[in-house]
């Protein structure tokens, strides 16, 4: 690739750390696969050919860097509470971004790990069904039914509140960068 | 991504812009920030300012079109460009300074890989017209030992990658009209004007 990296950071930063808090939690483990992902990606980044799928190419990075991150903190100190429940009253009304925000990842990191992991490379990360399967093991078929359910079960969840404000789109003119 | 993706997860964006410029320091303690780029507010609009291990390598004006000049960096000289203050901070505070009127020389390192041929010897010519004064395309071809170049001086300065530090703003027509500027006629008034005053 000749074209600026800075420009797939923009473009992809915001789904790769979808991704890694997928399979991580929101945490720092999510924070760190995110940088280690995008610096491998740096690296790479001129030998790549022109006509790369990149989101997927970044993606099959984090599901790597993802299982690093795992394997350091297994040989680190566990920590033993569970995922602390997210602050009821902390200012940000119902389906609110923010809120939502804060309950939503505890929600995936409660789904069992197969429709976790679909949910993270396939639904999020925009993997094939096939290319998801590959990563996580089992059929095509049985990547699709894990998706499903995972996101039949967040939308459950949250169906009693509005939908989160629909700003992807000032979203994106925000996002980290020149743009 | 799934369309329904963002509205579903939304990701904020100062936890972005903090991985962001996380990255940036990471990239640059493995070697791996090749190129480094910020904009950086001026009299003369909003200037972006990249620059390499080697030195400082372009200015632009926004009127140059920013993604046309990051991706004309990427292409001739490392796609591995990121968002990186860092690097750039003496360059924003020479810069800063020189706006301000109390800095008249620059002392940065340069990296003039952009500059190459009869192009690269006029522009190593501009740094030898001091801070204040002008000269003329006729003049400087003349100092370059070919006073029949006036033309191919003028296209050398219009493609000067380093405006404002390496003073092409500071070659004017022999009548006493200013001629042209990357950063557009005002701009070059301006600067003009600014060194008449400071």
């Amino acid at each position: 690739m000749r074209t600026p990296f800075d420009q797939v950071v923009i473009d992809h930063g915001g789904t790769v750390l979808r991704v890694c808090r997928a399979v991580l939690g929101a945490g720092p483990d999510a924070e760190d696969a995110w940088s280690e992902t995008f610096l491998a990606a740096l690296r790479a980044w001129p030998e790549l050919p022109e006509d790369a799928n990149v989101q997927a190419w970044l993606v099959r990075i984090a599901s790597r860097k993802a299982i690093d991150v795992t394997r350091a903190r297994v040989r680190r100190p566990i920590p033993t509470d569970d995922v602390p429940e997210p602050p009821r009253s902390g200012g940000h009304p119902p389906g609110d971004p923010a809120a939502r925000e804060l309950d939503l990842w505890p929600a995936v990191a409660r789904l069992p790990e197969r429709q976790r992991l679909a949910v993270a490379y396939h639904y999020l990360g925009g993997l094939t069904h096939a290319e998801t399967a590959q990563l996580i093991g089992g059929t095509a078929a049985a990547v699709r039914r894990a998706s499903a359910d995972g996101i039949a079960t967040l939308r459950r969840t949250f169906s009693d509140s509005p939908r989160a404000v629909d700003d992807s789109d000032r979203r994106r003119a925000d996002a980290p960068g020149r743009r | 991504m799934h369309p329904d993706g963002d509205d579903l997860f939304p990701v904020p964006d100062a936890t972005l812009a903090a991985l962001s410029h996380r990255l940036a320091g990471a990239a640059a303690r493995e070697g791996l920030l090749d190129v480094a780029y910020r904009e950086l507010d001026s009299p003369v609009g909003t200037l972006l300012v990249a620059g390499t291990e080697r030195g400082l390598l372009r200015i632009a004006f926004r009127r140059n079109g920013f993604d046309d000049v990051l991706a004309e960096l990427a292409d001739r000289v490392s796609p591995r460009l990121l968002l990186a203050p860092a690097r750039l901070d003496d360059a924003a505070r020479q810069l800063g300074e020189y706006f301000a009127g109390t800095r008249h020389t620059f002392d940065l390192p340069l990296d003039r890989r952009l500059s190459s041929g009869f192009r690269g010897a006029v522009h190593l010519a501009l740094d030898g017209i001091d801070y204040g004064r002008t000269t003329t395309y006729a003049q400087l071809a003349a100092l370059l030992g070919n006073p029949k170049a006036v033309r191919a001086v003028g296209t050398a300065c219009a493609t000067n990658p380093l405006p404002v530090v390496v003073p092409c703003h500071r070659v004017v027509r022999s009548d006493g009209s200013l001629g042209g500027y990357a950063g557009g006629g005002d701009a070059k008034a301006v600067l003009l004007a600014l060194e008449r005053t400071a």
